[in-house]
């Protein structure tokens, strides 16, 4: 497990320095969305799905828009990772709009989609279904939707995502190095959480099984 | 008992608008909610774990998944994209945000609009005819039933005919020069617009609302408690943006209150001949703050949407 984080990180600082870091050139004169897909594919897997052992997030299927923002906070520094932050960097904006366009419309898993209404009794499945009231934490399904689906371009989707990953934006948010949330709706949630609580809710959303019942 | 199963479906069936369909025609509040001693905790009601497993835990779940899933689990009595707990946040169980454990055991209660008294079932055929925009379950169906006993069971120890703490929707000053309905709208941008959408028009995932709309065919109808501005300002005030409530001033909860209700929505159902006008002057002249029957912009609102 190690040695393959490992050497996935290894892939990505070599193909962040080589197609990146020194001239970043827009997407077209580097062989278009294909060569950026080779760059993406590295770290989010072949289908664009995500390394959960890495905690490398799923991007197929995600809203454009979403992305998009993304990829402008990382360039802005509102969003912290030094690997995204440096690909980002030599993406111009016909780049991203070309690129997360392409992500949006790839197929994407279907996962359960349990809403307020299902029982919740372990503490991953009561905050995401019931929230955290006496803190003002809201259950995650009323903004991001039943199961975690995603809704719009502001709410991403949590179903499927790798635990990992989940909890590195929750614990970002903590630490405010994430701060790309309008409002700072995200942000004073995660600061009302304890560590037990964000692992358990991470796990939550990573472990929901597929299909697309309620 | 008996005799009125027949009278309930009368009204049920008689499907279009009119005052005498109306289970209970008076959206009017109840004694307000007295202040929160200093130091001291809101009501607090018991925990879904100690439900017992019995027939009344099992009505008492049930009731609870109606309250959060109304669409899905009542959907032949709800007319449009609303949740009772979109109104009631935390499945109905949060101080000022009407929660069911503060309104349970203050009915009975006598109404002098509609001179009656009216029971709790009563109240929540309230609900949906105005809220939801549908129509009335009968007092003895499952539905009502099951959110008679979640909220029964949500009010656990609280005293009878006691008005709590909590209950309701805290009371907002207006501000002193009135509302502003342009400063309302740019708050709306600001704090609302992210999650109910640029036009109030709220976001779904499939085919059900996540965020609910907050004005248009599946919002509220004008007869509902929230069109009154001074009720949205104090649920505004209080509980929004979500998870952020009170972090609005009274000033602008009032302004986004006013420009959130000086749009359309479905017609009040307990619509006079047709006219606005009649309409307006019975039931909306003395209910608070609203613009039902005023002209906005040019415009006469109470038009409804369908």
């Amino acid at each position: 497990m190690r040695a393959s984080r490992l050497s996935l990180l290894g892939l990505c600082v070599a193909l962040t320095s080589s197609v990146f870091a020194f001239e970043p050139l827009p997407l077209a004169q580097q062989g278009g969305v294909s060569q950026v897909m080779l760059t993406c594919t590295a770290c989010h897997g072949d289908a664009l799905m995500g390394v959960a052992a890495a905690g490398f997030p799923r991007l197929a299927g995600q809203s454009a828009d979403y992305l998009a923002k993304q990829l402008y906070d990382f360039k802005a520094g509102k969003r912290s990772n030094p690997f995204m932050q440096q690909f980002a960097a030599g993406l111009s904006d016909q780049d991203i709009q070309s690129v997360t366009r392409f992500f949006a419309a790839l197929p994407a898993a279907q996962y359960a989609r349990p809403n307020r209404a299902a029982a919740a009794s372990d503490l991953g499945a009561r905050l995401a279904l019931r929230g955290a009231w006496e803190r003002n934490v809201p259950e995650c399904v009323s903004c991001h939707g039943p199961g975690g689906v995603g809704v719009g371009k502001t709410f991403p989707p949590l179903a499927g995502q790798p635990a990992a990953y989940l909890a590195n934006q929750l614990h970002d948010w903590q630490k405010g190095v994430r701060r790309n949330d309008p409002n700072d709706l995200m942000g004073h949630i995660a600061k009302a959480l304890n560590e037990e609580e964000i692992q358990a809710v991470s796990d939550y959303f990573a472990g929901l099984p597929a299909g697309g019942a309620r | 008992m008996k005799h009125l199963i027949p009278f309930a479906l009368c009204l049920a069936s008689a499907a279009t608008a009119h005052a005498a369909n109306i289970a209970m025609e008076d959206q009017s509040q109840l004694p307000a909610a007295p202040a929160k001693a200093e130091h001291s905790e809101w009501f607090q009601p018991p925990h879904e774990k100690d439900l017992p497993n019995d027939g009344f835990g099992q009505l008492v779940r049930e009731g609870r998944a109606i309250f959060v899933d109304t669409r899905n689990q009542a959907g032949e009595y709800v007319g449009n994209g609303m949740n009772c707990t979109n109104c009631h946040l935390d499945q109905g169980r949060k101080a000022n945000s009407a929660p069911l454990w503060g309104a349970y055991t203050m009915y009975p209660a006598y109404r002098k609009k509609n001179d009656k008294v009216n029971s709790f079932a009563e109240r929540i055929q309230g609900c949906f005819q105005f809220s939801m925009n549908g129509t009335a379950p009968a007092v003895d169906s499952h539905i009502i039933n099951a959110i008679t006993a979640y909220s029964y069971w949500l009010a656990t120890g609280a005293p009878v005919g006691k008005a709590l703490p909590g209950r309701l929707y805290p009371v907002v000053q207006e501000p002193a020069g009135g509302y502003d309905l342009a400063r309302g709208e740019q708050v709306y941008q600001q704090q609302c617009a992210v999650c109910h959408g640029d036009n109030g028009e709220g976001q779904k995932a499939g085919k059900d609302y996540v965020l609910p709309p907050l004005w248009g065919k599946d919002s509220y109808n004008w007869g509902a408690g929230m069109h009154r501005i001074n009720t949205a300002a104090g649920f505004i005030r209080h509980n929004m943006p979500l998870g952020k409530g009170g972090t609005l001033s009274d000033a602008d909860a009032w302004h986004v209150a006013a420009y959130m209700n000086s749009h359309e929505r479905p017609q009040d159902p307990r619509l006079i001949d047709g006219s606005i006008e009649k309409t307006r002057d019975k039931y909306h002249a003395d209910d608070g703050v609203n613009l039902y029957g005023k002209v906005v912009n040019g415009v006469m609102l109470g038009q409804g949407v369908d």
